[in-house]
């Protein structure tokens, strides 16, 4: 193996872990906020353009220990997760100044949760994914409870911690199982050594716990119960963070472990997912119908998004060209919408004392707050998947994959889902369309910094649902070049 | 004609129309108007210059993504270019009719209506299957705001059922278009959407008849036919003038237009064999729509429920599979376009004056208002189908064709014309004849500015009736694509 190759792939991984000690070492020096945020900044663009260092030297993929398989795919996630952290940061800046106590050590958190997301693409190993899924999650556990005085974020993060860890160990034991099943814990290498898996039970067991633990994760149903607790305790950028990074990372290297290890050629196994995501579409978005609360709506919403998205896993198990590629879009979007979606609620929170994301605290919010207003807009017209919107090209890449690998069910369980999808998503547009009571008072208050960044997701909502043809270039290249 | 061009004048104009907003309250509207004015004398010239070789008026295309064989593929035939000018000479009256109605944030409403012709505009001329579906969608979402945010008191729930109806059975069509694009795959290699390369799928029938119905879905839940018709009159009730006038004027065309352009020709001998049901639910639209326009006693309700049985009309034309059925069609989506547009600009202007659409608290306006009556009154009997107006040749065609194909069905919906009359004349005697409500306060007549409109559409309707050879020319070239022989 070329050292100097492998060094040069592994170039993000090495640039984030050494921006995170720097920025540690800095708050260790002084405390200053703005400091730390900048450093913060520098580290994740420099992790990003390493991408593009590190890219020249990957190949068709680079196998650095038995750990990790560093490919194209990988990096586009890579830089998925890391532009996520970047708006996650800047938007966060004003709230963390204005909210919270000790501010610099939630940027330290942050890296070390997006570090943890950048093992999860390349994971090819039992023991990388639970790596990467550990240090994720625990970071999120404290900046979910990061304003330690107030007492929602206090309970969902207790609420997510336990939760989370029980799930972690259910991961765990059904890898134990599968391990006594197969006497391997690489991806490749998992089929079970008695030949079939319908009547290996190590096997079958080891995935109930394996999968249950993932659709914990996932947020799928019946898995699900503590979502809109999380979602709406969490300080809603924290939300914005775990809706999209944690459940990316998660999503992917559940991809790249079915495409490895086969495991839907076992009957059972496929049919139990397929029944999940079926029950996910319906029960998330009938749920979502009931929620007056923006953040536990959108919570909802994400447990049916998680349900289509199954989609595009099904069809990576037969056509992994494909299926990663409508899964990388589909994320994409999905990432877009989400994090202007939190954002938005964090900017048009900033100066109050709690935060307005009911459906009452949006009335009238277009005359009142252009920008953020506009950009909810478009958010949720993309999570209803319409036309001119980033989320329509998702949904249309879901539909493709669906008809592709002819799983009629689930693509009308989409349409359905869509469908119900569309009351609530409308509601929230409604509400924020309302005239306003009493006078006019459209001034933009709060930091230009937060503003700026919602309306630069709202405009690439659009501009990557009008013309979506270089990134869907670009992802379909990076597909074929890691050999899938 | 560059199609294309006038959909980004639209579109521009409406971002003109928004911003210029601060300068002064009326400026939006001017920017509206003339946009349209601009757009109509572009059509009509486009028009009299003639149609290219071809055949057709416009004809482009231009990479949009490739990685699904997807491009902007726009053209414009003799029924697009009809279309189109109707769109836009109707937003021009749109704008007018609403000139005085909104008082509130007038850029975004011209933006709005702006945009919904924009979309309409594509839907019209686009001949690639996911541009149409893109337009489709993008009309919706304007429309939707015109009727949450400028709405009467019920606009919540209209304007969602709206969206709802739309947007369900979109997405049946989009699932509709994508399988058909992958049956092409599948036996030709090639991802596209273009039209004319997938008019050439070869499809199984029962693959085809699924298909079909997805498109048939969607396109009459637009149209509107019973029993997907239930959003039309609270959507047109609760709408704002200008909003019911686009919607009855324009977008209910968009599903006719989809039923000839797409459904019949993509999938020829299932509609074929589907003939029966299509004319069925086109009679039972207009005895249906017709028994329920009658019941009314809210102006504005009334006449939407009439533009269900005219819609009828279109649905058993279309079905008729002949030359005069489907010549009748297109002449009533034209003529009904002017009728309908007028009656809810006086639904319009008397809610304005009146702040009711009760019939009940109206009666003997023709005294105050003798040229509001006189006005009425012409639209009304071009409604009912008086021969020498528009809306006449154009049922009577229909029933000409619908009955070379079907007697019983044709004898039915010739009942629809009686009908008509009585909702038609119960309508006029209600509001503007009897003993005039002592209740009713004086109101102000027809001024120039409505007046002049009204005179357009006048003038439209009777070319129509007298000259339909025009509006029949321009359909010859769609004819043999129906597989109809001219």
């Amino acid at each position: 193996m070329n050292t100097q190759a492998t060094l040069m792939a592994s170039l993000p991984y090495i640039v984030l872990a050494g921006g995170l000690l720097v920025v540690m070492l800095g708050i260790c020096i002084r405390r200053t906020h703005f400091v730390a945020w900048s450093l913060t900044m520098v580290t994740l663009i420099a992790t990003l353009a390493s991408h593009l260092l590190g890219y020249e030297a990957l190949g068709e993929g680079i196998t650095v220990t038995m750990l990790i398989h560093i490919d194209g795919v990988s990096y586009l996630f890579n830089a998925l997760f890391v532009l996520a952290a970047i708006c996650t940061a800047v938007i966060a800046y004003q709230y963390v100044d204005e909210k919270l106590r000790f501010r610099e050590e939630f940027y330290l958190l942050l890296l070390a949760a997006t570090f943890g997301s950048l093992t999860l693409p390349a994971a090819t190993h039992f023991v990388s994914l639970l790596l990467g899924l550990e240090i994720v999650s625990i970071s999120l556990y404290a900046m979910v409870a990061y304003p330690e005085k107030v007492r929602g974020p206090l309970e969902a993060g207790l609420k997510y911690m336990i939760l989370s860890v029980a799930s972690t160990s259910s991961i765990l034991f059904g890898m134990a199982l599968i391990y006594a099943a197969s006497g391997s814990m690489e991806f490749a290498q998992l089929t079970p050594v008695s030949g079939s898996a319908e009547g290996d039970v190590f096997y079958l067991l080891g995935h109930v716990f394996f999968w249950s633990g993932i659709a914990f994760k996932l947020s799928l149903v019946p898995f699900h119960i503590w979502t809109p607790d999380v979602y709406q305790g969490a300080p809603s950028i924290v939300t914005g963070f775990i809706a999209t990074v944690s459940k990316g990372g998660v999503f992917v290297v559940v991809m790249r472990y079915v495409m490895e290890s086969d495991v839907f050629s076992s009957e059972a196994i496929a049919q139990a997912i397929f029944l999940i995501a079926a029950i996910s579409m319906i029960v998330g978005n009938l749920l979502a119908l009931q929620q007056r609360n923006l953040k536990r709506l959108l919570a909802y919403s994400s447990i049916a998004h998680m349900g289509y998205l199954i989609i595009a896993l099904f069809l990576v198990a037969t056509q992994p060209s494909i299926g990663f590629e409508t899964a990388i879009v589909y994320l994409a979007g999905y990432f877009v919408m989400t994090l202007a979606a939190f954002g938005v609620i964090t900017v048009i929170s900033q100066g109050s004392d709690s935060e307005l994301a009911s459906i009452d605290d949006i009335q009238g919010l277009l005359w009142r707050r252009p920008i953020p207003a506009a950009t909810l807009v478009v958010s949720a017209l993309s999570l209803a998947g319409i036309p001119l919107t980033m989320g329509f090209i998702a949904k249309f890449y879901l539909f493709a994959a669906g008809i592709e690998g002819e799983m009629w069910t689930l693509v009308g369980l989409l349409v359905l889902g869509s469908a119900i999808g569309i009351f609530y998503y409308l509601r929230i547009i409604f509400a924020m369309t309302a005239k306003p009571e009493g006078e006019l008072d459209s001034v933009e208050r709060g930091s230009w910094t937060g503003i700026s960044a919602v309306a630069v997701l709202g405009v690439a909502t659009l501009a990557l649902g009008i013309y979506p043809t270089p990134l869907v270039d670009f992802v379909q290249t990076l597909v074929r070049v890691s050999g899938f | 004609m560059n199609v294309a061009l006038l959909i980004g004048l639209l579109l521009t104009a409406g971002l003109v129309a928004w911003s210029s907003e601060r300068f002064h309250k009326s400026l939006p509207n001017w920017v509206a108007l003339v946009s349209f004015l601009i757009a109509t004398i572009w059509i009509v010239f486009v028009w009299l210059n003639g149609p290219s070789e071809g055949g057709t008026y416009a004809d482009q295309s231009y990479e949009w993504i490739p990685r699904f064989g997807i491009s902007l593929t726009l053209r414009v035939d003799g029924l697009s270019l009809m279309l189109i000018g109707l769109t836009t000479l109707l937003g021009a009256v749109a704008v007018v009719s609403s000139w005085t109605e909104t008082q509130t944030r007038q850029g975004f409403f011209q933006f709005n209506i702006l945009w919904v012709m924009a979309g309409v505009v594509g839907v019209f001329s686009a001949f690639d299957l996911f541009l149409f579906f893109f337009f489709w969608e993008v009309m919706l979402i304007p429309m939707y705001f015109l009727i949450a945010i400028w709405g009467h008191e019920d606009k919540a729930y209209a304007s969602m059922k709206f969206f709802l109806f739309t947007q369900i059975s979109g997405l049946l069509m989009l699932v509709a278009i994508v399988a058909l694009v992958w049956v092409h795959y599948d036996i030709h290699g090639i991802i596209t959407f273009d039209y004319d390369t997938l008019l050439e799928t070869e499809l199984d029938s029962s693959v085809a008849r699924l298909l079909m119905l997805g498109f048939f879905i969607a396109f009459i839940t637009k149209l509107p036919s019973v029993p997907v018709h239930t959003w039309l009159p609270d959507a047109h009730t609760q709408a704002p003038t200008a909003g019911s006038v686009i919607l009855a004027g324009i977008l209910l065309k968009t599903g006719a237009y989809g039923l000839i352009r797409f459904v019949i020709t993509l999938f020829p001998e299932a509609s074929q064999e589907f003939w029966v049901y299509g004319m069925g639910l086109g009679v039972i639209s207009i005895l249906y729509g017709g028994y329920m326009a009658y019941s009314q006693s809210d102006f504005k309700r009334l006449v939407a429920y009439s533009s269900i049985a005219h819609m009828g009309f279109v649905l058993v034309g279309v079905y008729s599979f002949n030359e005069l059925g489907i010549q009748g069609a297109i002449v009533t989506m034209i003529a009904h376009g002017f009728s309908t547009a007028a009656l809810f600009m006086m639904a319009g202007a008397l809610q304005e004056r009146l702040h009711t659409r009760e019939m009940s608290k109206m009666g003997g306006l023709w005294v105050r208002a003798p040229r509001m009556g006189a006005v009425t009154m012409f639209f009304v009997i071009a409604s009912v189908g008086m021969p020498g107006l528009g809306n006449f040749i154009g049922e009577f065609l229909v029933l000409l064709g619908a009955f070379q194909k079907n007697v019983l069905l044709t004898v039915l919906a010739a009942l629809g014309i009686v009908v008509a009359a009585v909702y038609g004349l119960s309508l006029m005697q209600r509001s503007f004849q009897g003993t005039p409500n002592p209740d009713v306060p004086e109101m102000k007549d027809f001024a120039f500015r409505e007046m002049s409109v009204m005179v357009v559409l006048m003038v439209g309707l009777v070319w129509v009736g007298i000259y339909p050879q025009h509006v029949l020319g321009m359909t010859d070239a769609i004819l043999p694509l129906l597989g109809v022989v001219p």
